[in-house]
């Protein structure tokens, strides 16, 4: 029984970003409405996101900051005191370029809704048909 | 289907879990190579304590710098899909008369109250007016402006940075842009100044870059810039990432402020949210 | 304490996110993914990732849900799913 404890708390924020990212996967192959894809195209990023910070966490590790970096006395930097760096950064910019396409698919949803009057994606198929 | 798809790949990834490091082990594959470098380097390579903000901008220039230039594309491509340069003559019109508070509508071709003091133009959707979330508003807006330039200049002994920093300024002036109303605002921080700021900042980059290169050493290598600021090659390093921050500090604030302005008014920057 | 502080923040992620898909009002799901990504900032933050935290607050809860309400405010509001 205290395997099972110890596989679930080692394991628990891996399958939160497994849920996040089904939640939206689905929202993106499933939903009809465009600004429900382009939410679950966020949501699809941001768990891969916790998934990189997941990765770079250790036990009592503090932020990646060093400590007493301009005191007089200079102590030597242990890199198991301090989380791993690198997933931060670039999660850092992968966030910043998600907002950045996040503003690209709204521009593209504004332009379809100024043609075709509506963001459900089968009407706008069936006005495509039409034509 | 959706769901037998999602609950099959899903459960697929569950699966995969059980090969994963455990959380917070330091002995991780992701822990053990190329970061501990990163730790116990950083603050002889550059002297910043902030070790997300010396990787991001000197020991990883090159992926920042391309970054910078994917939200101008951005942008650009905001710019393009939705803008409309010749707005046509809207139906009608909405004007405040302020001594009295009362509104008039002025359809198409009736004579417009220009250049008064007593009428302002209002928007046919959105016409609050509520002086509390004005004049708050208006307090705030200058401490948001303080705390951003605090940020990106504190990025290398605090969490912050250009990114972090720029966004809060683009987020100063959407308030005001929300509180009033967005003509006013594009009064204060035009389209073309929001786009001139946004290259200036990439540009600002790039040339930093591109200074190191003049001065013999290699391209974003900050250390040649040591005879500029009269300081050691160290100190120059973080001398440099200053710069490149205050550039992306630009470029992300621009962007952002631009970004708001096309969706906001859906390209005619003429009545927004 | 402190897992008990994160397995709280977990569960509210999942059910913000579930939220924000399933509401029938785009104002609404715009405003559910903002408390989405403040969850997700404060669960960085406890994880020790300060700068990614701050970013996530100012770019995720701040800029695009304010971008999300400018679009649905400038098309429609209703949906169907």
């Amino acid at each position: 029984m205290p395997d099972l404890v110890v596989i679930i708390t080692a394991k628990l924020n891996y399958w939160v970003y497994i849920v996040l990212m089904m939640v939206g996967l689905y929202a993106m192959i499933a939903k009809n409405n465009l600004v429900k894809k382009v939410v679950g195209m966020n949501i699809l990023q941001t768990a891969i996101i916790l998934f990189f910070i997941s990765i770079g966490t250790k036990h009592n590790a503090t932020i990646p900051i060093i400590q007493h970096a301009h005191g007089l006395e200079t102590h030597a930097v242990q890199a198991v005191n301090y989380a791993n760096p690198l997933p931060h950064v670039l999660m850092l910019t992968a966030i910043v370029v998600a907002v950045a396409t996040l503003g690209v698919a709204l521009a593209l949803i504004i332009r379809l809704h100024r043609q075709y009057h509506t963001l459900e994606e089968d009407e706008i198929l069936a006005q495509l048909e039409e034509d | 289907m959706g769901k037998i798809i999602v609950l099959l790949f899903g459960s697929f990834l569950v699966y995969c879990t059980l090969d994963f490091p455990d959380w917070g082990d330091p002995g991780s594959p992701a822990s053990t190579h190329v970061s501990p470098y990163y730790i116990e380097q950083t603050l002889e390579d550059t002297s910043v304590p902030n070790i997300v903000t010396a990787v991001l901008a000197d020991y990883r220039g090159y992926d920042t710098m391309f970054e910078t230039i994917v939200i101008f594309t951005a942008v650009a491509a905001c710019f393009l899909l939705l803008r409309k340069i010749k707005s046509d003559e809207p139906e009608t019109r909405m004007y405040r008369h302020i001594p009295t508070g009362t509104t008039f509508r002025i359809k198409k071709g009736g004579r417009y109250p220009r250049e008064s003091v007593d009428f302002e133009r209002i928007d046919l959707q959105w016409v609050p007016y509520g002086v509390v979330i004005k004049t708050t508003c208006r307090l705030i807006i200058p401490f948001i402006q303080i705390f951003a330039l605090y940020v990106i200049a504190h990025g290398h002994h605090s969490p912050g940075g250009g990114f972090q920093g720029g966004v809060i300024l683009g987020a100063s002036v959407i308030v005001y842009a929300i509180s009033s109303n967005l003509r006013s605002s594009l009064n204060r921080f035009g389209e073309r100044i929001a786009v001139l700021l946004c290259t200036l900042g990439v540009f600002l980059y790039a040339a930093t870059g591109g200074l190191c290169l003049l001065l013999g050493a290699n391209y974003l290598d900050y250390s040649a810039l040591a005879p500029i600021f009269g300081v050691d090659p160290v100190t120059a390093r973080s001398h440099g990432i200053l710069m490149v921050e205050i550039g992306v500090g630009m470029a992300v604030m621009a962007a952002m402020i631009s970004l708001y302005y096309n969706l906001s008014s859906g390209g005619k920057f003429d009545e927004g949210l | 304490m402190m897992w008990v502080i994160e397995m709280i923040v977990l569960i509210m992620v999942v059910i913000t996110a579930i939220g924000a898909i399933t509401v029938k009002d785009l104002l609404g799901a715009a405003i559910l993914f903002g408390a989405y990504s403040f969850m997700l900032c404060l669960l960085w933050a406890i994880m020790g990732a300060v700068d990614v935290a701050f970013t996530e607050a100012s770019v995720g809860a701040g800029i695009s849900t304010v971008l999300f309400v400018a679009a649905v405010f400038r098309t429609s509001r209703r949906t169907r799913d």
